[in-house]
């Protein structure tokens, strides 16, 4: 099972380029996902992987192995399509072993395998249908089966799940989940879900407008986001940003923006030591926020509570805090007044910290001291 | 009149005139046509006045070995045409599918044949296969190949080419628009999947056309049992029998022979024909509209 590798891989339709040089390497039997809002470039980077659109410039590399010159039944990859892209006129078992039928295997062989394929994914009764005559999750489960049946070491897998339901979606999900365990082979699975992109990840690559921002584990990428996109790309309700100045009163130095004023602690200060600007931009996930009517004021920020979303277990509060909105998410049975002025806390080093011209995070001194870490050991850290 | 009877009422009224107009202007000739092929007819008499002949026109075209030569011309002329033309066309329409520059406007170049004429059309090809001014035989002779005798020994065979140049481009820009229309990435699956360039066309792309494909040869196949003006202009059927289609016969027959009942009797036949065709075509949409109403059936049963 290949390395996949993009080196300066570049897109241009007509003049306008989408992709610019992006750098990935994707190692062995790995589930890589692409994740990034709509239009980031994400199908374009992997329609070039499979050979359906042409590089402009770079190169990509399987095994050291410069491809991009080859037709993609010459890369051995299997793709699985937004919209299925069944073959209308096939029935599913046809539609299954098309790619087999091609290679000339022998009739039993291909026979064997798209029984074994189907058997997995529950699609034996359906052998004889045309796909006009299934419902979109059986249509999903085909062509999932169809790049399954080929058994070549690379999956491409383009928003497969986006055009079901919801229900569906979870299901098929976990089923891709568990399909993931069964089959040791390169994954690259682009998704504009930030939820489908963390939980079927070994490693995600957040991309914006034909950039990768980050790649890492995804819980990597969720602690330690390395600019204020990714932070509020990953995690749903999404981070909270307020805009705050640093002040010094007497010994201490507060952020204090409209509502709040957030006393430094030490290692705050230390992380803040080499930031000279006077602006600096608050970040604080909804659930590192906690209701704490004896919180000290500088640790904590005060909350008028418009409306409370309840979903279960969990309830997301959408709070104004000044003109800002901010979102917390707390147990449902927190006693909770909807239009009253709260107070809820939150420690100083769930706090994300960063340089509002850039955009870029100012990273806490612990992660300084892994990323070095990671980085002697080779880790994947950008 | 309550609201109602008139509410339902008003689509057949304004239907109506439409309904005289086809009466007067389709079914009269039609009817007339019908009656007068069962009498023995004469230009100089009125249809009234025409002796009653029960079956005995269309007994004696049964025997008539000319009018079974023209049934025999048209039908080699109507399915040697269709076929050439569904293979060229649809060969070309497979091999500009794709977004070239300048593609448009090739494009357009090859629908021109179709917009001319037929008179024209014959007139121009008349003259391309004069034997001594027409170009053919002038580039054949002028390297060294010696001349054709185009409207002579094979007057079929050069009415064929015409008529292929003339309707090729219909079956083209129907061919091309079902390519168009056909699921873009079940055909880059199909690459994915391994299929070459043949293995897409033979696999994905014919299969998927083939309802289009169906129609259009039978539209085209009931078109060229009716040729008539580019084969007048070109040959007048000549030489001998040789390019005398039904149409043509059944002019001959009602204004050389005077024979209007005979020529009833002809148009009929070949009336007959074509109905069969149309039948074959209507079930085939019948059959196609059946099969999806058996999927949603099926959908709605299982509630997917
Ligand atoms: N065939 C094309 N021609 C021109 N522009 C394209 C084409 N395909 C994609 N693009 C542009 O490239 C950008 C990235 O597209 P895409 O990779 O499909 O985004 P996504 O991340 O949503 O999959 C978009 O701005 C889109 O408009
Ligand atoms: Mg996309």
């Amino acid at each position: 099972m290949p390395k996949i590798q993009l080196d300066g891989l570049t897109k241009r339709f007509d003049d306008i380029e989408v992709l610019h040089s992006i750098n990935l390497e994707m190692s062995d039997a790995e589930f890589t996902v692409l994740v990034g809002p709509s239009g980031c470039g994400k199908s374009t980077t992997l329609r070039m992987i499979a050979g359906l659109e042409t590089v402009s410039a770079g190169e990509i590399y399987i095994d050291d192995r410069p491809i991009s010159h080859l037709e993609p039944k010459d890369r051995d990859l299997a793709m699985v399509f937004q919209d299925y892209a069944l073959y209308p006129h096939m029935n599913v078992a046809n539609n299954m072993s098309f790619a087999l039928r091609l290679q000339k295997r022998p009739r039993k062989e291909i026979d064997a395998r798209v029984r074994e394929v189907a058997d997995m994914l529950g699609l034996t009764p359906y052998l004889h249908r045309k796909p006009a005559e299934l419902s979109g999750g059986q249509r999903q489960r085909v062509a999932m089966g169809r790049a399954l049946t080929r058994d070549s070491s690379t999956f491409l897998f383009d928003e497969p799940l986006s055009n079901l339901d919801a229900k569906l979606r979870t299901q098929m999900r976990a089923e891709l989940a568990l399909m993931r365990q069964r089959v040791h082979k390169n994954m690259i699975y682009v998704t504009h879900d930030q939820i489908e992109a963390m939980t079927l990840a070994d490693r995600i690559v957040v991309m914006h407008d034909g950039h990768i921002q980050q790649q890492g584990a995804p819980e990597e990428l969720y602690k330690n986001p390395v600019n204020k996109f990714v932070a509020g790309f990953l995690g749903t309700p999404p981070m909270n940003f307020l805009h705050a100045t640093i002040e010094s009163q007497g010994d201490f130095t507060y952020l204090t923006g409209d509502g709040f004023s957030l006393r430094c602690d030490a290692p705050t200060l230390q992380r803040l030591a080499n930031y000279t600007a006077g602006e600096i931009c608050i970040g604080i996930r909804p659930s590192d926020l906690v209701f704490d009517p004896h919180a000290d004021v500088t640790t904590s920020l005060s909350l008028r509570v418009d409306i409370a979303e309840y979903i279960g277990a969990q309830s997301v509060l959408i709070c104004h805090c000044g003109k800002q909105k901010v979102m917390v998410e707390l147990k449902s049975d927190t006693p909770i007044t909807l239009g009253k002025q709260l107070t809820f806390s939150m420690a100083l080093e769930d706090l994300h910290l960063f340089n509002p011209s850039n955009e870029l995070a100012i990273p806490r001194l612990v992660d300084v001291e892994a990323t070095r870490l990671i980085k002697k050991t080779g880790g994947n850290y950008v | 009149m309550s609201y109602s009877t008139i509410n339902r009422l008003t689509p057949y009224i304004f239907l109506a005139p439409a309904v005289v107009v086809m009466a007067i202007a389709l079914l009269y000739p039609l009817i007339y046509m019908v009656f007068g092929s069962f009498r023995a007819w004469d230009p100089s008499q009125t249809i009234g006045e025409a002796e009653f002949a029960g079956f005995a026109n269309y007994i004696a075209l049964w025997h008539d070995p000319n009018f079974h030569e023209s049934l025999i011309v048209t039908l080699k002329f109507a399915f040697s045409v269709v076929s050439l033309e569904m293979l060229i066309g649809v060969g070309l329409a497979l091999l500009l599918d794709r977004s070239l520059r300048g593609m448009s406007v090739l494009r357009t170049l090859f629908i021109l044949p179709m917009m001319i004429a037929p008179v024209v059309v014959g007139l121009i090809w008349r003259y391309m296969y004069h034997p001594s001014i027409g170009i053919f035989n002038q580039t054949l002779e002028s390297i060294g190949l010696g001349s054709i005798d185009w409207l002579g020994k094979h007057a079929l065979m050069s009415v064929i080419i015409a008529d292929i140049w003339q309707w090729t481009p219909f079956i083209f820009i129907l061919a091309l628009a079902a390519l168009q229309s056909l699921p873009r990435s079940a055909l880059e699956a199909a690459r994915i999947d391994g299929a070459s360039g043949w293995q897409q066309i033979i696999y994905i792309k014919l299969p998927l056309m083939m309802p289009v494909l169906i129609v259009t040869c039978l539209l085209r196949l009931i078109d060229a049992f009716k040729v008539l003006e580019v084969i007048l202009v070109m040959t007048e059927g000549g030489p001998g029998l040789s390019t005398e289609i039904l149409a043509l016969r059944i002019s001959r027959t009602a204004t050389e022979f005077r024979e209007l009942g005979v020529a009833a009797a002809m148009a009929n036949y070949l009336l007959i024909l074509l109905l069969m065709l149309t039948v074959v075509m209507l079930a085939y949409n019948k059959l196609q509209e059946i099969k999806e109403a058996r999927i949603k059936a099926l959908i709605k049963e299982e509630g997917i």
